[in-house]
């Protein structure tokens, strides 16, 4: 099987990897960069553990091949905080007590913050709609949903409180 | 899901060419070794699952053209083969134009599944169960397909012919679907009975579109497809022509529907029994045949 040399970025960071034809991108994330906050559920694009950004995009990486994302930019839930600062996303899942056993938890975190990016004011149900891709067997998705909500919420103070000129 | 759930795929090549012509000579080389790669929603579970040992995939997604989303005043749209259903979803002109097709698209698996899943990746697949089928069919779509004897067209309505068979042959790859400007006023209405909200396919999946027509009895055109209820993807004439030959009220959509469930042929699966979706089948059309003419009375 042939082996493939991809020139990658990661979390703002450019890596260049090897990886053979049939390398998945969360394998690839887990195995070769020990990126291990991305998670295998399922292995077959309906958990939503695995979820990660590709080029801005959320996708289950689990279903992508890492060949496939020579020249693309991922962002995992490692890089989803900033100069030692969390994502409103993340300081919201962890103030509105949204993790039980964590698994799903990075998933969810690249999903809402997917979803703020592209709505910054959703609506619960259109909350439900973006999370219908990440499964929590410990079935917390009220708290997960008030926490996308209070997230959205600090996001707009941000906002506001950045001046314009 | 698979039962034997875990990361790794099996071996093969990924081959990715720089010129259409020279993917469908590869993939004619290597029949039944071969197979364009899209999105890989279904390739990637059916390969994990064992159910596909492909040795070489060619991934087509870069070729050019292939992610191109283009509305024309004049011929209708036009979809790229790579294009993702969620760019499909946001597209202006599928808001406005082809909202049926936006309804069935967002029906699919997860936001993020649909970040890689593509309108010709789930016609191509050929499920009886596949979303956004009927409504493809019913908006009279026609494939652009590049062969190794050039290019042709294959319309929708005669493209299948069987579970996950098709008119497509060895080095053939679709570069996009093309759908005519669609009737003024028409509104449609997909409803998708599943086990659940999230990611399962159809037990029984109802599209109908409907648009007025005052050179019919009725003064309405109605149409009906059926997904997941026979081994293709199905259109019931039938419903169209009761529909159009006579007043519609509550009596005719029964009529209509009882056609419908008589029209398909499911079978027992995982999901459902087949005697179980012919009932859905007749309950669902009649919700969703009264939907249409409903809002086409206003």
């Amino acid at each position: 099987m042939a082996f493939h040399k991809i020139s990658i970025t990661i979390n703002k960071e450019s890596e260049q990897v090897v990886v053979p034809s049939n390398m998945t991108l969360m394998q690839m994330l887990r195995e070769s960069l020990a990126l291990t906050g991305t998670k295998n559920g399922c292995s077959a694009g309906e958990c939503g553990a695995c979820t990660v950004l590709l080029n801005g995009q959320p996708v289950n990486s689990c279903m992508v091949l890492a060949v496939e994302c020579d020249g693309a930019e991922i962002i995992t839930v490692e890089g989803l905080a900033h100069d030692r600062q969390l994502d409103p996303i993340q300081e919201a899942i962890i103030e509105s007590g949204a993790v039980q056993c964590g698994f799903c938890t990075p998933g969810i975190l690249i999903s809402s913050r997917a979803l703020l990016d592209r709505n910054p004011d959703p609506t619960e149900d259109e909350i439900g709609e973006a999370l219908v891709g990440n499964l929590c067997r410990c079935t917390g998705y009220a708290r997960i949903i008030e926490a996308v909500k209070k997230a959205a919420r600090t996001k707009a103070i941000i906002a506001q409180s950045i001046p314009t000129d | 899901m698979s039962l034997n759930a875990h990361p790794g795929l099996p071996e093969f090549e990924y081959i990715k060419f720089e010129n259409i012509d020279d993917a469908s000579q590869f993939l004619a080389n290597h029949s039944g070794d071969a197979r364009p790669l899209m999105g890989g929603t279904d390739i990637f579970v059916r390969m994990r699952d064992g159910a596909w040992s492909d040795k070489y995939l060619v991934d087509v997604k870069s070729l050019s053209g292939m992610n191109e989303i283009a509305n024309n005043p004049t011929g209708g749209l036009f979809i790229g083969a790579a294009a993702n259903m969620n760019r499909v979803i946001a597209f202006q002109a599928v808001k406005e134009n082809y909202p049926i097709l936006a309804e069935a698209a967002n029906s699919c698996a997860s936001y993020q599944l649909r970040t890689r899943a593509t309108i010709v990746g789930n016609i191509c697949n050929a499920s009886p169960a596949g979303d956004t089928i009927g409504a493809c069919i019913l908006l009279g779509g026609i494939l652009n397909v590049h062969g190794i004897n050039g290019t042709r067209q294959e319309p929708l309505s005669k493209f299948f012919l069987g579970p996950g068979k098709s008119k497509l042959k060895a080095g053939d790859i679709v570069t996009s679907i093309q759908l005519p400007i669609p009737p003024k006023g028409m509104v449609g209405k997909y409803i998708k009975h599943g086990r659940n909200k999230v990611s399962d396919l159809a037990i029984v999946g109802i599209t109908v579109v409907g648009w007025p027509d005052a050179d019919l009895p009725s003064g309405l055109r109605i149409r009906l497809a059926l997904a997941s209820v026979a081994p293709v993807p199905l259109v019931v004439d039938q419903v169209e022509t009761i529909l159009s030959e006579k007043r519609i009220d509550e009596k005719t959509i029964a009529e209509a529907a009882q056609v419908a469930m008589s029209a398909c042929n499911p079978i027992d699966d995982v999901r459902a029994s087949a005697r179980y979706r012919k009932q859905m089948v007749r309950n669902l059309s009649i919700k969703a045949l009264t939907e249409v003419w409903e809002r086409l009375k206003n």
